[in-house]
């Protein structure tokens, strides 16, 4: 929960929605993106996402860091996984 | 993934022992607490104590959101889940937490309708698709969660969505660490402060812990490297004389936190006078409930809940761990009565609950040191 997943935003939906779409290790899912500066977030960016918001921005180096670390967490992360994999948000 | 490498790096984290050891005054015992349930996790999993000398203790603190949730609340969520045409949604970290009268998965089993979701939104998504049900989320967590249930029941006024209320049991991290501070069980000299809650209050409301209490707090990242990196920044600080509160997670956690998110979740949620903490007792201004304007999505307000305090069982021991006067394995229970799969207390239950991580790490890692010692 207060475990954050890195992802890589691909694409922003409408204006108004506050819904973008990210890439986490190559599953795609919507997230809300209404607490970041509205406008400033651009695809290519990675976030940090808790529950289903991206509640910071990161860099992509900063990301990788996370990434790494919570594979190395092992059940923790595919248990956090699963539940977004499982999310479906629109 | 050179930054993997950086934070990884077993020479690095050598070197930072070294120099830890170093700024060891002789004779002196050290005792940091960090205050996050994911910190726990990384200090077991890694083995991060090892690294230590024997006189710089770590101990953990009540960072884990669904340690701290009373039974009497969660008996509250189950009595709300048991009635007719609800369909209570819960984070899957709750599903086995124990009430006094069993556990969300227990009520689940007795034909309740409890739905596992990954966030608030998704709970959101199945009262739209169930006009005719009452749909409640289960909301806990500390400010990291906090702003996601905001802007969840901000979209459902918009939406005018009528069927959709929250179970408010955020509780705020400050309250708590000074409930710590001013408790006689533990003297600490430093806090390691928690990463992620930080994104969103920033760094400032840690700042009576250095100017009131003189104690250092740095705020750290969760790679090991990060970890070891806080403990050398607060012995430093301690050598030098200094209590400051330092940002070693500033690739995350900017100074002043999150506005938007901090600005949703005063919004839609005010703070509660006061609010029981497992283990930890009543807290001031503790916990926050849904403010006024946001009424009707306030569970507590639409479904009278029995509201009954239940004590912990006797036997558990979370209170202790919880405060850090404890280490998990010193509970009369810890591994034999309670584990992760028939827990007792809640710290047993989440995986960043200090018990779990030492259950499925810790155990492991005192035992391949004590092979390696004996090898």
């Amino acid at each position: 929960m207060c475990l954050g997943i890195p992802g890589e935003i691909v694409e922003i939906d409408a204006e108004g929605t506050d819904l973008a779409t990210v890439d986490v290790v190559g599953v795609h899912r919507k997230i809300n993106i209404g607490l970041l500066d509205a406008g400033t977030v651009r695809a290519g960016d990675w976030v940090l996402v808790h529950v289903g918001f991206a509640m910071s921005r990161i860099d992509e180096e900063e990301a990788a860091v996370t990434l790494e670390l919570l594979r190395g967490l092992g059940q923790a992360y595919t248990d956090e996984l699963q539940a977004l994999a499982g999310s479906d948000i629109s | 993934m050179r930054f993997v490498d950086e934070y990884r790096d077993a020479e690095t984290a050598q070197m930072l022992a070294t120099r830890i050891a170093a700024l060891c005054e002789p004779g002196r015992h050290y005792t940091f607490m960090e205050v996050c349930g994911g910190h726990t996790h990384t200090i077991y999993k890694h083995g991060l104590e090892d690294y230590l000398p024997e006189h710089v203790s770590l101990v953990h603190g009540p960072g884990c959101p669904v340690c701290v949730i009373p039974m009497g609340r969660v008996d509250d969520a189950i009595d709300i889940a048991k009635r007719p045409g609800v369909i209570m949604t819960s984070f899957g970290d709750m599903m086995r937490v124990p009430g006094g009268t069993g556990s969300f998965f227990d009520a689940k089993a007795a034909s309740a309708d409890i739905r596992m979701v990954y966030s608030p939104l998704d709970a959101l998504k199945i009262a739209r698709q169930n006009p005719d049900s009452q749909v409640v989320f289960m909301a806990i967590g500390f400010e990291t969660t906090a702003p996601s249930t905001a802007m969840t029941v901000l979209r459902a006024a918009a939406e005018k969505i009528s069927n959709f209320s929250i179970f408010c049991n955020h509780v705020t991290i400050i309250p708590a660490i000074k409930a710590i501070l001013d408790s006689p069980d533990l003297r600490l000299d430093g806090f390691i402060g928690p990463g992620h809650v930080s994104t969103v209050i920033g760094c400032r409301p840690y700042e009576f812990i250095a100017r009131q209490y003189g104690k250092p707090l740095v705020c750290a990242g969760f790679e090991p490297l990060d970890i070891l990196q806080s403990v050398y920044m607060l012995l430093k600080q301690l050598a030098e004389g200094r209590s400051e509160v330092e940002n070693q997670y500033a690739r995350v956690v900017p100074w002043d936190g999150n506005p938007l998110a901090l600005d949703a979740i005063s919004r839609v949620m005010r703070l509660r006078p006061y609010f029981e903490w497992r283990g930890l007792g009543f807290i001031s201004h503790s916990a926050l409930a849904v403010h006024d304007d946001y009424a009707a999505y306030d569970a507590e307000r639409l479904f009278e809940v029995p509201g009954v305090r239940v004590a912990d069982p006797k036997a558990c021991q979370c209170g202790e761990v919880l405060k850090g006067v404890l280490k998990p394995w010193e509970c009369k229970v810890f591994g034999t009565a309670c584990t992760p799969e028939t827990p007792i207390g809640t710290c047993m239950v989440s995986s960043e609950g200090a018990c779990a991580a030492y259950y499925n790490f810790g155990r492991f890692t005192r035992q391949r040191v004590t092979e390696a010692v004996r090898a």
